[in-house]
C-alpha cells in the first residue's frame, strides 16, 4: 500500500469529532462567561465605579477566578466539559499562564517560571500586539 | 530483517508498579499501586524514578547476581532510567524505542545471554502520564480538549529478569523491526502511525522463520489502541494476506471503557503490564508473539510538520 492509499484507508478508522456539539457547547458556555462578567460589571457600576475601572476590575476578577480554578486543579476538567467557550475569553488566557507557571515551578525561578510562564500565552501576546500595531497604522493612514 | 532464534534464554520473575488509574482498570492484582502521581516526592519525574527503583529492588531480592540492567522510558535522554540506574552497582545500558522499549531491552539481553556474554539481566521500562504530558504536549493543568483518536499514557513501571536458568517461560525467537514511515504527521493518531510497522515486523518475522500465523496462539500488540488495531487488521489482510484472528492489543484492554480514556492506553509500560499481569497469569496461551510498537516522534519534528516514523520489535514466547 502506498502512502496516499494508506492515508485514505486510515480515514475510515479515524473517529469523527463531534464538531457541531462541541461548537454549540462552546457557544453556550462562552455566552455564560459573558453573562457572568456582565453581572460583575453591573455590580461594579452600582457601587459607583466609572466605566473604565469597572471594566478593569471585571477582567481582574475573571483572571483571578480562572487562575484560582487552575491552581486547585478544576479548570482543565471544566474545559473537558465546556470546551473552547472558556478557553477563548480572557479566562483561557489566564489559565494558560497559570498552568504553565505551575508546571515549571520545580524547574527554577529563571529557567522554569521565568522562561516558561508565557510558553502558551506568548503567541497570543505577540500576534495580539502585531495585529494591534497594524490596525493602528491603518487607522492613522485612513482616518487620521 | 534481523530475526534470530534463542535456545537458552528464559524470563524469570517480573514486578509491576502502577497508579490507581491502571489498578481500577481491567487488570487486577498488580504488585504495587501508588496512591498519587507524586508518590511522596516533589516532582513527577522523581516519582517515575522511584517506581523503577521499587521494581529493581524487588527483582534483586529474587536474584542478586545481575550482570546488566537494560531499559528505557519516554523522557528526553532516557533521564529517568539513567537516574534510576545510578543507585545500583550494576552495569547499565539505556535503550530507546519509544513504546517498543521493553522488547528492544529484552532482545538486547537475550542476545547477550545467548552469546554467553552474561548470565542474568533485568529489562525495565516505565512511563508516567504527567511526565509524558509535560514533555510531549501541554502543561499538566492546561485543559486542552483531547481528540477521540488520542491515547492516554499509562503510569507505571514493569521489569523482568532475563536469565539463562530454566524457567517455564522461554524466549524462543525475536525480530528487530525497521523504522517505517507512512506519511502520517498526526502525533495524536499514534495507532495509525504504528500499525504499518507492526504489520511489517509481523510479516517479516513469519517469513524469516518460515511460519504461518496459525503457529501462534496469540499475537499481543503493544499500544495500537482501538483504531490502530483495526488498521493493522486491514493492512495485514490487504497487503500481506495474513488473517489476524487471535489478537489482543494491550493498549485497548488496559483501561475499562467506563474510564473514557479515548482510544486506550499508550506508553512503553502498557505492554508488559498486560503481558505479565494478564496473558501469562491466565495460562491460556502456549505460543505468544509479542509485538511492541513505538511511535518515534519528537516534539521538534512534530512542530516542523515532519511525518512520523514508527518501530515494532517482536519477541516470541513459549510457555513450557
Amino acid at each position: 500500500m502506498n502512502k496516499a492509499d494508506y492515508k485514505k484507508m486510515i480515514k475510515k478508522y479515524t473517529p469523527k469529532e463531534d464538531v457541531l456539539k462541541n461548537a454549540l457547547m462552546a457557544f453556550v458556555s462562552g455566552g455564560v462567561v459573558g453573562v457572568i462578567s456582565t453581572i460583575i460589571y453591573v455590580i461594579f457600576l452600582r457601587f459607583e465605579f466609572d466605566v473604565t475601572s469597572a471594566t478593569s476590575y471585571t477582567l481582574v476578577i475573571l483572571i483571578l477566578l480562572s487562575s484560582l480554578l487552575t491552581g486547585i486543579g478544576c479548570f482543565d476538567k471544566l474545559v473537558e466539559k465546556f470546551k473552547c467557550g472558556i478557553i477563548i475569553p480572557i479566562t483561557g488566557f489566564a489559565h494558560s499562564i497559570t498552568s504553565s507557571a505551575i508546571d515549571s515551578k520545580k524547574d527554577g525561578m529563571i529557567t522554569g517560571i521565568g522562561a516558561s510562564t508565557f510558553k502558551l500565552a506568548g503567541s497570543v501576546l505577540l500576534y495580539g500586539i502585531v495585529s494591534a500595531f497594524i490596525l493602528a497604522i491603518i487607522k492613522v493612514v485612513f482616518y487620521g | 530483517m534481523a530475526s534470530m532464534k534463542f535456545n537458552k534464554v528464559y524470563l524469570d520473575s517480573s514486578y509491576s508498579v502502577v497508579s490507581k488509574l491502571e489498578a481500577n482498570g481491567n487488570i487486577k492484582n498488580y504488585d504495587y499501586v501508588i496512591d498519587d502521581y507524586y508518590f511522596g516526592l516533589k516532582t513527577f519525574e522523581g516519582a517515575e524514578i522511584k517506581m523503577q527503583r521499587i521494581v529493581i529492588d524487588y527483582l534483586l531480592t529474587k536474584n542478586k547476581n545481575m550482570d546488566l540492567i537494560v531499559g528505557g522510558d519516554l523522557s528526553n535522554q532516557l533521564a529517568i532510567t539513567s537516574y534510576m540506574a545510578s543507585k545500583y552497582d550494576i552495569s547499565y545500558l539505556g535503550s530507546y524505542s519509544a513504546c517498543a522499549t521493553f522488547n528492544s531491552s529484552i532482545i538486547t539481553l537475550a542476545s547477550l545471554i545467548e552469546a554467553n556474554k552474561i548470565k542474568n539481566g533485568i529489562a525495565i521500562t516505565s512511563s508516567h502520564n504527567k511526565v509524558a504530558e509535560r514533555q510531549f504536549r501541554y502543561p499538566i493543568e492546561y485543559g486542552a480538549p483531547k481528540a477521540k483518536r488520542s491515547t492516554y499514557t499509562a503510569t507505571g513501571s514493569c521489569g523482568v529478569i532475563v536469565t539463562k536458568n530454566n524457567t517455564n517461560i522461554k524466549i524462543e525467537s525475536a525480530t528487530i523491526g525497521k523504522s517505517i514511515e507512512m506519511g502520517i504527521k498526526d502525533s495524536m493518531h499514534m495507532g495509525a502511525v504504528m500499525a504499518p510497522a507492526a504489520a511489517n515486523t509481523l510479516s517479516e518475522h513469519l517469513n524469516d522463520l518460515k511460519r504461518d500465523i496459525s503457529y501462534y496462539d496469540l499475537v499481543l500488540t503493544g499500544d495500537l489502541g482501538i483504531y490502530g488495531s483495526k488498521i493493522l487488521k486491514e493492512l495485514l489482510s490487504k497487503d500481506y494476506n495474513i488473517k489476524l484472528k487471535n489478537h489482543i492489543d494491550a493498549g485497548s484492554i488496559l483501561y475499562k471503557k467506563e474510564q473514557e480514556l479515548y482510544a486506550g492506553s499508550s506508553g512503553p509500560v502498557s505492554l508488559p503490564l498486560v503481558l505479565f499481569n494478564k496473558i501469562l497469569k491466565e495460562k491460556k496461551y502456549k505460543k505468544i508473539l509479542v509485538l511492541a510498537t513505538g511511535s518515534l516522534h519528537s516534539q521538534m519534528f512534530v512542530n516542523q510538520h515532519k511525518p512520523i516514523p514508527a518501530i515494532c520489535h517482536a519477541i516470541s514466547l513459549e510457555v513450557l
